[in-house]
């Protein structure tokens, strides 16, 4: 952990040792709702929380950007794929074309 | 990020990839292939037992798209033509194999947490379940655009179960909506998330392993 973005702990309350509000989601509960999350798939008072905690917690802000990065990236992907089937695919496709 | 495609009726671009496909363009071809290439053997390994017999049915399925295409009316996109071509070739082949409906039930599936528990304070600490150390923050020039990471992303993508494959080549990769998905697959909108919920998290693992490891 860096020591730039401790401060921001320190006004969730939480580093000034006070107990987390009842309810509250634990950073291990959150990264299990992420994809609920950006699907849109929480209820309304599940969203809340998701968003409150995120609110205050650096580390799962973070969490979710690698998230949302991850899903970028993915979708890079396909440039990089070698297709050995390739050539046989297009004497298919000169075939056909010649039917 | 996401391109949803119209519900009915080829949109302009589909229209003209038609128009050259059918015409004999390769290049056309070719880029429709590469595009769909992959997704498609993980649909058909979701089916089918072994790569092999999923490359077989792949390559019918191409076959079987050259023969239909002067006769594709475009009423569905060109993209959930050829996966309804596929998924019945698989289906069929599946069932001949007695391979299980995959989508269906989750059973069997591995259940691992997103992240590893080890990453988060144990129950004797002030504060259980949160971060003991914070995830690292990518900048985004180091991997949106990076041919390593994305190499290491498509190497994790390919280790994946064929079902959790399936799915988030379909959605992150492709662009597919997720009712594309669920309609295509025959899968309940909740089975898909569960599976592009394990996919994701474990190449962001990968990803984190490349970038931070």
């Amino acid at each position: 952990m860096s020591a730039s973005h401790r401060p921001a702990r320190v006004v969730t309350g939480r580093a000034a040792g006070r107990p987390p509000p009842v309810g509250e989601l634990t950073c291990q509960e959150l990264v299990e709702l992420v994809t609920d999350y950006l699907e849109d798939a929480l209820a309304p008072e599940e969203r809340a929380r998701f968003e409150a905690h995120l609110a205050g917690c650096p580390g799962c802000t973070r969490y979710v950007e690698q998230i949302r990065a991850t899903i970028a990236v993915a979708g890079q992907t396909p440039e990089l794929e070698d297709r050995p089937e390739m050539a046989q695919l297009l004497a298919a496709f000169r075939d056909w074309r010649r039917r | 990020m996401e391109q949803p495609e119209p519900a009915g009726g080829a949109s302009a671009p589909e229209a003209e990839l038609l128009a050259r496909l059918r015409a004999g363009d390769e290049a056309a071809f070719e880029a429709l292939v590469a595009r769909h290439q992959g997704t498609m053997l993980a649909v058909a390994q979701s089916y089918v037992k072994g790569r092999a017999v999923a490359e077989e049915v792949v390559q019918d399925t191409w076959l079987a798209v050259l023969q239909g295409l002067d006769r594709f009316e475009g009423r569905a996109s060109l993209r959930t033509w050829i996966l309804s071509i596929l998924v019945n070739k698989a289906k069929t082949r599946g069932v001949r194999e007695a391979r299980s409906v995959p989508f269906a039930s989750l059973a069997g599936e591995d259940d691992e947490p997103a992240v590893a528990p080890g990453r988060f304070r144990g129950a004797g600490d002030a504060y259980p379940g949160h971060w003991r150390a914070d995830p690292g923050n990518w900048a985004a020039d180091e991997v949106a655009g990076d041919r390593e990471t994305i190499r290491a992303a498509l190497g994790a993508i390919a280790a994946l179960p064929p079902t959790q494959q399936t799915v988030i080549r379909m959605r992150d990769v492709e662009g597919y909506s997720s009712e594309e998905v669920c309609a295509a697959l025959d899968v309940s909108e909740a089975n898909q998330r569960v599976l592009l919920h394990r996919a994701r998290s474990r190449v962001r693992a990968a990803l984190e392993e490349h970038l931070d490891g």
